[in-house]
C-alpha cells in the first residue's frame, strides 16, 4: 500500500495510490496560484499596465525588462500565465490504471495527465461533476485564448537567473514545470475518457479492488470514494461539507471501518463561519451600492456562487436593493445557470422535493425572470448595451489575471465608491490584488469555504473511526499565521501521517488475507476433523488457479493414467505431480508422561533436561536423544532405525493425526 | 383577636361556607367517585374539589362541615371497603381526609368513625399493594401534613408508629414523595417544638417533646451512619428547617450536631460535601445563631477550603452578601470566587506582566488549574464563577470592594480567548484556550459580568483595549447573534461610562473615536442578513440614545455617521419585528434630530412632519400589530415628553391618532390608543388648569361651568369621548378596564365631590332619550356591536354639555366592577365544578342505558 503525493496544495491534491495490484490517482487538482506571479490579462488595451516600468536588477543590468514588469514594489511576469502542474516525474503516469475525481475543480489538471503523460486508463466521475468540470475548463481556455500575447517570457525560470529575482519569483518551486494553459481540443479528448458514476455505484477494478463514489455533500455532484478489497478499504475523503447547502448531504456512514483514511480539501479558511461570512457579504454589497458605488465579486461560474444569489434573492428586498441589476458575466453563465436546475438528484432534499411540484430548485431562475439578474457571456455585445450603475458584477477568475473581471477592476479601481468582495478562497486576496496597486476601491475579504472545518474532522474522525489517517501536512500543524491555534490541526489518535509533494509514503496498513474460492467438488471431498471443541480442520489439496486477480482452489487432476503408448508424453502436458499426503501431526508432547511410557517399553535410564525451546530427553544406554521443541521433535539415534521407528511410534501415540 | 380580625374571618367563612345548591349535589358527587366502574376521574377535577374544600375548612374549624355532610364520611368508608380502589381516588381520599382533619373537632370526630386509623395506620393502604403507587404514597403524606395542626393528630401519627413511615419515605424513589416526606418531618418538629415546650429549651437542659425527640434521634442516627443516602436525607431536612425556621432552639439542635456535620468536611469514605454549602449558608444567614457566630465562621471558612470551587461557589456568593461576614472570611469567599480568575489571567500573561487578582499567599491555585485545563471542567467552572460575579456586581451595595481592573483585564483576556485573538504565554494558556475557543456559552457570561462591571470606578485606564475586545467582537461575522446582542448591551453600558469620563480634550478625542468605530459597525450590522441581527442592532441604538441624548459628542458622531438614515430605511424592512425596533429606534432618534432645542440643520430628511407622517402612515397601514404598537407608544412618549407642540397642535395630532386606532383589529394598539388618550387629558388639565370645585356638581351652573372648561372642550373636539365610550363596549376586556379607568378619572376631575345615589339602574331624570341610550348600551356590555358613534343615536359625542352630563349619569362604578369580574368567574364556581363531576358521571349512565 503506497502513496504517491504530486500535488503540495491541500485542496487540489492529486496522489497515486498502489493498492494490491492496482494504480489509482486520486484527483488531479491544478494549482493555479502560479498566476499570481503574471500580469493581468486585459480585455481591452490597458494604459496602466502597458506603461509599467521593466524591471532592473540592483546592479543596473535590464535584460529581464521585457520580461518582468514592476508595479508598486512587486515584480510581475509580463506573459500569459502559467500554471504549476502535478509531479510527473514521481512515477510512470503511464502505468494509471484509473482517475478518480472527487469534484469539479479537482479535475482542472485532467488534460495535463491524460494528454501528455501516455495514460491510457479511465477516469471515472460522477455527471455534474463532468459537466460543470468541463464548464471550467472552458471559462479557463476562453479567457486566456481570447486575449492573445505575443510575447512568451522564459528567460526569468533559467535558475541562475531566479535567484537574483525579488520574492514572490524568487521562492517559486518548479517554474520549469509550469505550463501555458491547455486547449479545448484537448479537454475533449481528456473529458472522453471519462466514465460516469453514481452515488453508491460499485465499480470493480481488474477483478482486484472495487471503487464506490459517496456523497461529500461539497458541491453538486462531489464525492468521497472508498476503494477496498475483500479484506482492506480505504477511503479518500476531499472536499466534503457538513453544512446544509445545495448538494446532497455528506454520506458519512459508508466510511466507517476504513484501515487507512486519507483526509484532504479541508476548508482553507477555518476561523471563519461560512454564515457570518455571508452575511458580511451581504452587508457590504449593500453598503456599498446604497451608496452609489459598484460591487465587483470575482467568482468561479458554479458552486458558492449559487448559495450567495440564493440568499441574495432573500435580502434584496429587506435591504432596499430590488431595483440595482445583478450581472453574471462568464462564457459559461448561461449554461451554469441552467445546469443546476437540471441536477435534481444530486440536490439536497429541499431542493430535490421543489422540483416535484413542479419549480426550479434554486431561485436564480426567478431572479432571472424578473429580470434582477442578467447574464451574458462576456462584457461585450449585449452587455455594453444594458449595463447601468450601480449594480453588482459577479465574474472570473477569482485569481483577477484573467477573465472579464480584469476589466472591472480597471474600470472601478480608482473610485472609493465601489467595492471588490472577495468570496473565493483559493487565492491570497492581497495577492490578488497587487497589480492593481495602487487602489482607491474599497476592498472586502469573505472568503466563504463550506468545506470541513477541524472542529467538524474531529468529530467526523471519531465517528468513523479508521486505524489510520494519512493527510496534507499543513493539517499537522497549526497555520503559519496563528501559531496559538493549536485547535485549527487534525487531532486524532494514533496521530496522522502527513505527505508532502513529491513524497512517497508507504501506508502503515499491512495486507494479510486473500480471498479464495473453493469449487464445490473440491469441497465436497473436504473430511474436517474436529480438533478442539469448536474448530475443525480439514487438509486441502488442490490446485491454485489465479486469474484476473480471482483465486479459486480447483480439485487436483487425476493421477496420470500409465500411458497407453510408449510415446513420451509431451512436456507441455505436464501437470503438478501428486505425490501420495502424509497426515499432518497435531498436538504437544506432555514429557513426564512420555518419560513414563519410555520406562514402561523398557528403557530404564532416561534423563530430561530442559532446553530454552523445550526439553531434551537422553536415552544414555542407547546413545539416543529426543529433542523435544514446541513445533517439532527430533530423534537423533546413531543408524539403529528399529529402534527410530519404535521411539517414532511412541511420539506419535501422544500426537493426533489428520 | 381584634374586632377587624373576627370581622375578616366572618366575613371570609360567609364567602367560603357550602352553600345549599352545593350541599345537593355534593352526596352525588361522593356516590359518583366512590363508584369503581368509574373510570378514573380527571385529576384536575380532583385538586380543584380538594381546594374547594381548603377553602371551606379554613375558616371553620366545627365539626359542622362533616356532621351536615354525611356524605363525606360515607365516601371515605365506601373507598376504603372497595377491594381495588383505583390510586388516584385513594390518594384523593387521603388528602380529603387529612384536610377534613385539620381542625380537632373534625379530626375527633373521624377518629371515633375509626377511619383514620383505617386510612393512616399500619393496616390502611400502608400495607396493600397500592403503596407501590407514587402517587398513594404521596397523598399519604400530603393527608398527614393537612392534618398536622394540632396535638392528638401529633399524637396519632408518632403513636402508631407513623413518623417510621415518613422516615423511610425520605429515601422514597419517587422525589416528590421523598421532599414531601422531608417538608413533612421540618413541619413536625417544628410543630412539636413550638406547641409542646413550655419552657425554653438550654444546651445544657434539652428535653424535647417526646415527637421532636424522636426525629432528631433519627437525624442523629442517620448523620452518624455510614450510608451517603441516610446522611443526604438528614441534611437536606437540616437545610430546609434552618432556611425556614428561626426559633432559637435551632440552635440547641444545631449544637448536638455540629461536630458531626463538621467531620463531613474531612471525611473521605461519604461523599456528602455538596449537600453543606448550603447548609451552612442557610446557618450563617439565621439570626438565632448569634451567641455561636464564631463557631459557625470557623465552620464556614473550613468549608470553603476543603469544598471543590464548584461546590464552594454558590457559598462564596452567598456569605458574601451578608453584612455582619468577619472580615477574614470574606477574604476567603472572595479568594474562591476570583481565583479561576486569577488563573486566567496569570495563564495569558507573561510572568511579572500583571499582578494578578489575588496575593499568591492567600491561593492554592493546584485545583483550580487541573480544573481549568479539563474541558468538560473548564466551561463549567468558569460560566459558574461568572454568574456568581455578576450577581455580587448586581447587588446596590457592594458589601466588598473587588479588584476592579484585574478583573476587568481577566475579562478581557476571557473574551479573547474566546475568539481565538489571544496567543497564551504559558502552556495552561495554551490549553485554556484551546477549550475557549468559539465557546458561546463563556462569551455570553464574560459580556454580563462586563456589563455589570461598567458602574464600577478604577477601570478607566483600560477603557482603550475594552473597546478594542468589544469592536472585535461586534465587526466579527462569526460573532453568533446572541453574543452579539450582549455584546451591544456591554457596549452601551461602557460608552455610558466613556461619556462621563471624557471631560478632557484627550479623552474626548478617544471618545469621539470609539463612537465613530462603533458607528461603522452599527452600520453594517443594520445591515445584515439575519434579522436578529438588524433588530438587536436597532435596539442598541435605542439604548444609547435612550441614556446618551444629551451628550454634545454622542450627537454628532451619530449625525454624522450613515445610521439615521439607515434606521429610517429600517421602517420598510420586510421583518415586521425589525419594522417595529425601527419605529422605537426612529421615535428616539427624533429627540435628537426633531425635538431638541438645537436641533442640526441637516436638511429636510429630519423634519419633524416627515417623521410624523411616515409613522402615521405604519400606524393606518402596517399589516403587523408589532410595528403599529411600537408607533403608539413612540406617540405616547413624545406627547408625555411634550414634544408634540402646542395645545392645538397637539389635539389635533391626538385626533389623528384616535380616529386611527379606534377600528385596529390588534387590542394592544388600541389599549396603546387609551394611554395616549390618558397622558393628553392629564396634559390638558396641567395646561389649561383643573376645572374649580366649587363648579362641581350643582346641575344649576353645570352650563355655566362647561362654557369656562376649556378642557371639556378640547376632549370634545380631540373625539376623546367617543373613543372611551367606544372603548367601554370592545370585545377585548382590558380595553373596556382601561377606558373605564379613564372615565373614571375624567369623572373624579369634572365631580371631585359626588352624592352617594342609588345606583340600581334607576333612569336619572335629567338624562335625555341619547344618553339613556347610552347607559342601556353600556349596560350591555361588549354585546353592544357596531357601536354607533357618527350620532344615529342622538348622542352626540362631541357637545361638551352632553359629555359632562354622560359622565355624572352613568354608573361607571357598576360598569367597572362588571368590567373586572373574571370572565369565567361564573365555570370557576364549586357549584359549577360539582355539576362538571356529575356531567361526566352522566355520560356513564346514559352509556349503560344504551346497553340495555
Amino acid at each position: 500500500l503506497k502513496l504517491y503525493c504530486l500535488s503540495g496544495h491541500p485542496t487540489l491534491p492529486c496522489n497515486v495510490l498502489k493498492f494490491k495490484s492496482t494504480t489509482i490517482m486520486l484527483d488531479c487538482g491544478l494549482d493555479m496560484t502560479s498566476t499570481l506571479n503574471f500580469l493581468p490579462l486585459p480585455l481591452v488595451q490597458s494604459p496602466r499596465l502597458s506603461k509599467l516600468p521593466g524591471w532592473v536588477l540592483k546592479d543596473g543590468s535590464t535584460f529581464l525588462d521585457k520580461e518582468l514588469k514592476e508595479c508598486s514594489g512587486h515584480v510581475f511576469v509580463d506573459s500569459v500565465p502559467e500554471f504549476c502542474l502535478p509531479e510527473t516525474e514521481l512515477l510512470d503516469l503511464s502505468t494509471v490504471d484509473v482517475i478518480l475525481i472527487s469534484n469539479y475543480h479537482c479535475m482542472m489538471a485532467l488534460p495535463y495527465i491524460t494528454e501528455y503523460t501516455g495514460f491510457t486508463g479511465t477516469v471515472y466521475a460522477t455527471e455534474p461533476t463532468v459537466q460543470i468540470g468541463r464548464l471550467l475548463m472552458e471559462e479557463l481556455v476562453n479567457s486566456i485564448e481570447r486575449v492573445p500575447k505575443a510575447q512568451s517570457a522564459s528567460m526569468w525560470k533559467n535558475k541562475e537567473v531566479q535567484r537574483l529575482l525579488p520574492t514572490p519569483l524568487k521562492d517559486a518551486v518548479e517554474v520549469s514545470m509550469w505550463r501555458k494553459c491547455y486547449t479545448m481540443p484537448e479537454v475533449n479528448a481528456a473529458l472522453s475518457k471519462i466514465q460516469l458514476v453514481g452515488y453508491s455505484q460499485k465499480i470493480e477494478l481488474f477483478g482486484a479492488v472495487q471503487v464506490t463514489p459517496l456523497s461529500s455533500g461539497y458541491a453538486l455532484g462531489s464525492s468521497n470514494w472508498i476503494i477496498q478489497s475483500h479484506y482492506e478499504k480505504v477511503s479518500y475523503v476531499s472536499g466534503s461539507s457538513l453544512l446544509t447547502t445545495h448538494p446532497q448531504p455528506m454520506d458519512q456512514a459508508s466510511l466507517k471501518n476504513s484501515d487507512v483514511l486519507i483526509l484532504t480539501g479541508l476548508t482553507q479558511i477555518p476561523t471563519a463561519n461560512p454564515d457570518g461570512m455571508v452575511g458580511e457579504f451581504c452587508s457590504n454589497l449593500a453598503m456599498t451600492v446604497r451608496n452609489g458605488g459598484n460591487v465587483l465579486v470575482p467568482c468561479y461560474p458554479s458552486g458558492v456562487i449559487y448559495d450567495l444569489l440564493e440568499c441574495l434573492y432573500q435580502y434584496i428586498d429587506s435591504a432596499g436593493l430590488s431595483n440595482v441589476p445583478f450581472y453574471f458575466i462568464s462564457p459559461v453563465a448561461n449554461s451554469s445557470l441552467e445546469f443546476s436546475q437540471i441536477f435534481a438528484e444530486w440536490l439536497c432534499h429541499n431542493k430535490q422535493t421543489k422540483v416535484y411540484l413542479p419549480e426550479p430548485p434554486f431561485p436564480h431562475a426567478e431572479l432571472i425572470q424578473t429580470n434582477k439578474l442578467k447574464h451574458y457571456p462576456s462584457i461585450h455585445g449585449d452587455f455594453s448595451n444594458d449595463f447601468k450603475q450601480p449594480c453588482v458584477v459577479f465574474t472570473g477568475h477569482p485569481s483577477l489575471r484573467f477573465g472579464d473581471v480584469v476589466h472591472f477592476m480597471e474600470l472601478w479601481g480608482k473610485s472609493s465608491l465601489n467595492t471588490v468582495i472577495f468570496t473565493e478562497p483559493d487565492f491570497s486576496y492581497l495577492d490578488a490584488l497587487a497589480p492593481y496597486q495602487p487602489l482607491a476601491m474599497k476592498c472586502v475579504y469573505c472568503p466563504i469555504d463550506t468545506r470541513l472545518n477541524f472542529i467538524q474532522v474531529s468529530k467526523l474522525l471519531k465517528e468513523v473511526q479508521p486505524l489510520h489517517v494519512v493527510c496534507p501536512e499543513q493539517y499537522t500543524q497549526p497555520p503559519p499565521t496563528q501559531s496559538h491555534r493549536t485547535d485549527l490541526m487534525v487531532d486524532c489518535q494514533p496521530p496522522p501521517m502527513s505527505y508532502r509533494r513529491a513524497e512517497v509514503l508507504t501506508l502503515p496498513y499491512k495486507r494479510r488475507y486473500e480471498k479464495i474460492e473453493i469449487m464445490p467438488d473440491l469441497a465436497d471431498s473436504l473430511v474436517p476433523l474436529e480438533i478442539k471443541p469448536g474448530i475443525s480442520l480439514a487438509t486441502v489439496s488442490a490446485v491454485l488457479h489465479t486469474k484476473d486477480n480471482k483465486h479459486v482452489l480447483q480439485l487436483p487432476p487425476k493421477p496420470p493414467q500409465p500411458p497407453a503408448s510408449k510415446k513420451r508424453k509431451r512436456v507441455s502436458d505436464d501437470v503438478p505431480e501428486c505425490k501420495p499426503l502424509k497426515p499432518l501431526l497435531s498436538g504437544s508432547i506432555p514429557v513426564d508422561q512420555f518419560v513414563q511410557t519410555l520406562e514402561k517399553h523398557g528403557f530404564s535410564d532416561v534423563k530430561v533436561e530442559d532446553t530454552a525451546k523445550g526439553h531434551i530427553v537422553l536415552l544414555q544406554e542407547a546413545e539416543t536423544l529426543i529433542q523435544i521443541e514446541e513445533d517439532s521433535t527430533h530423534i537423533i539415534c546413531d543408524n539403529d532405525e528399529p529402534l527410530r521407528v519404535k521411539l517414532r511410534d511412541l511420539v506419535l501415540k501422544f500426537l493426533q493425526k489428520f | 383577636m381584634s374586632r377587624q380580625q373576627a370581622w375578616f374571618i366572618a366575613r371570609a367563612r360567609h364567602r367560603f361556607a357550602m352553600t345549599r345548591e352545593c350541599s345537593l349535589l355534593l352526596p352525588h358527587v361522593c356516590a359518583a367517585l366512590a363508584d369503581p366502574r368509574q373510570p378514573g376521574s380527571d385529576d384536575t377535577c380532583l385538586e380543584k374539589l380538594l381546594d374547594w374544600f381548603r377553602e371551606l375548612t379554613k375558616f371553620d374549624p366545627t365539626v359542622e362541615l362533616v356532621q351536615n355532610n354525611p356524605c363525606l364520611t360515607e365516601f371515605i368508608t365506601s373507598v376504603l371497603a372497595l377491594p381495588e380502589p383505583s390510586p388516584s381516588i385513594l390518594s384523593f381520599t387521603l388528602r380529603l381526609a387529612g384536610i377534613l382533619a385539620a381542625s380537632e373537632n373534625r379530626f375527633q370526630h373521624l377518629q371515633q368513625e375509626k377511619l383514620l386509623v383505617r386510612l393512616f395506620g399500619r393496616d390502611g393502604p400502608l400495607n396493600s399493594a397500592l403503596w407501590e403507587d407514587a402517587s398513594v404514597r404521596s397523598g399519604w403524606v400530603e393527608g398527614v401534613h393537612s392534618m398536622m395542626h394540632h396535638q392528638p393528630a401529633l399524637h396519632f401519627l408518632c403513636d402508631g408508629g407513623g413518623i417510621d413511615v415518613i422516615f423511610t419515605l425520605q429515601g422514597d424513589p419517587s422525589l416528590f414523595v421523598a421532599s414531601a416526606a422531608s417538608q413533612l418531618l421540618v413541619h413536625m418538629l417544628t410543630f412539636s417544638v413550638e406547641s409542646e415546650m413550655t419552657e425554653p429549651l438550654s444546651t445544657k437542659d434539652c428535653d424535647w417533646p417526646a415527637c421532636a425527640q424522636m426525629i432528631i434521634k433519627h437525624i442523629e442516627d442517620s448523620l452518624q451512619s455510614s450510608s451517603s443516602s441516610h446522611i443526604e436525607q438528614s441534611l437536606k431536612l437540616l437545610t430546609s428547617l434552618f432556611g425556614s425556621c428561626r426559633a432559637t432552639w435551632t440552635e440547641v439542635l444545631w449544637l448536638g450536631i455540629a461536630k458531626q456535620i463538621e467531620s463531613f468536611l474531612t471525611e473521605e469514605t461519604v461523599q456528602v460535601q455538596h449537600m453543606l454549602a448550603n447548609l451552612l449558608l442557610r446557618i450563617a444567614w439565621s439570626p438565632v445563631f448569634c451567641d455561636t457566630k464564631g463557631s459557625i465562621w470557623a465552620l464556614v471558612t473550613s468549608a470553603l477550603e476543603h469544598l471543590t470551587p464548584v461546590q464552594a461557589g454558590p457559598l462564596a456568593v452567598g456569605i458574601l452578601r451578608i453584612p455582619e461576614c468577619p472580615q477574614d472570611v470574606r477574604i476567603q469567599a472572595l479568594t474562591v470566587l476570583l481565583q479561576p480568575m486569577d488563573c486566567i489571567l496569570r495563564a495569558a500573561s507573561q510572568p511579572l506582566e500583571y499582578a494578578g487578582l489575588l496575593d499568591e499567599s492567600v491561593s492554592d491555585p493546584a485545583t483550580v488549574e487541573s480544573l481549568l485545563s479539563s474541558k468538560s471542567s473548564c466551561v463549567n467552572l468558569l460560566c459558574q464563577t461568572l454568574a456568581h460575579l455578576e450577581k455580587l456586581l448586581s447587588l446596590i451595595r457592594l458589601p466588598v470592594d473587588l479588584p476592579y481592573m484585574s478583573l476587568l483585564r481577566s475579562l478581557m483576556t476571557i473574551l479573547q480567548f474566546c475568539n481565538g485573538f489571544l496567543s497564551p504565554a504559558s502552556p495552561l494558556g495554551s490549553t485554556i484556550s484551546r477549550i475557549l475557543i468559539n465557546c458561546f456559552r463563556v462569551q455570553r457570561s464574560a459580556l454580563d459580568v462586563l456589563a455589570a462591571l461598567s458602574k464600577q470606578k478604577g477601570c478607566d485606564t483600560l477603557l482603550g483595549s475594552l473597546f478594542d475586545v468589544l469592536l472585535a467582537y461586534l465587526e466579527s461575522p462569526n460573532t453568533n447573534p446572541t453574543v452579539l446582542k450582549k455584546t451591544f448591551q456591554a457596549t452601551s453600558k461602557w460608552l455610558v461610562r466613556l461619556q462621563e469620563l471624557s471631560c478632557s480634550n484627550t479623552q474626548w478625542q478617544q471618545t469621539k473615536k470609539i463612537l465613530e468605530d462603533v458607528f461603522l459597525v452599527l452600520q453594517k450590522r443594520l445591515y445584515s442578513p439575519c434579522w436578529e441581527v438588524r433588530d438587536s442592532s436597532l435596539e442598541f441604538l435605542t439604548a444609547l440614545i435612550n441614556c446618551l441624548k444629551d451628550q454634545d459628542e454622542f450627537r454628532q458622531s451619530l449625525l454624522s455617521s450613515e445610521v439615521p438614515r439607515l434606521t429610517e430605511n429600517l421602517l420598510e424592512d420586510p421583518e415586521s419585528y425589525v419594522r417595529a425596533s425601527a419605529v422605537t429606534a426612529v421615535g428616539h432618534l427624533a429627540f435628537i434630530t426633531c425635538f431638541a432645542p438645537e436641533s442640526p440643520a441637516i436638511g429636510n430628511q429630519y423634519n419633524k412632519e416627515n417623521i410624523v407622517a411616515k409613522l402615521q402612515e405604519i400606524l393606518s397601514t402596517d399589516p403587523e400589530g408589532f410595528p403599529r404598537r411600537a408607533v403608539i407608544s413612540i406617540f405616547t412618549k413624545w406627547l408625555r415628553q411634550g414634544c408634540t407642540g402646542q395645545l392645538e397642535d397637539t389635539e389635533r395630532f391626538v385626533s389623528r391618532v384616535i380616529q386611527t386606532v379606534e377600528h385596529d383589529l390588534d387590542w394592544e394598539v388600541r389599549l396603546g390608543g387609551l394611554e395616549l388618550v390618558e397622558v393628553f387629558c392629564s396634559q390638558t388639565f396641567r395646561q389649561l388648569g383643573h376645572p374649580k370645585c366649587t363648579y362641581a356638581p350643582l346641575s344649576s351652573v353645570v352650563t355655566s361651568y362647561i362654557n369656562q372648561n376649556e378642557s371639556l372642550h378640547v376632549f370634545c373636539r380631540a373625539k376623546v369621548f367617543s373613543f372611551l365610550f367606544q372603548s367601554l363596549c370592545d370585545y377585548d376586556k382590558p380595553i373596556g378596564q382601561r377606558a373605564c379607568d379613564v372615565l373614571l378619572g375624567l369623572r373624579y376631575t369634572f365631580y371631585p365631590v359626588r352624592t352617594l345615589k342609588d345606583s340600581q339602574g334607576a333612569e336619572d331624570s335629567r338624562a335625555g332619550p341619547s344618553i339613556a341610550w347610552l347607559q342601556r348600551t353600556l349596560r350591555q356590555g361588549s354585546m353592544a356591536q357596531n357601536f354607533p358613534t357618527d350620532g344615529d343615536n342622538g348622542v352626540d359625542f362631541q357637545d361638551p354639555e352632553s359629555m359632562l352630563l354622560a359622565l355624572d349619569i352613568i354608573d361607571l362604578e357598576d360598569l367597572h366592577d362588571g368590567l373586572n369580574k373574571s370572565s369565567d368567574h361564573v365555570e370557576k364556581s364549586p357549584q359549577s365544578l360539582l355539576q362538571d363531576i356529575l356531567a361526566t358521571v352522566g355520560t356513564i349512565e346514559e352509556n349503560e342505558a344504551d346497553c340495555y
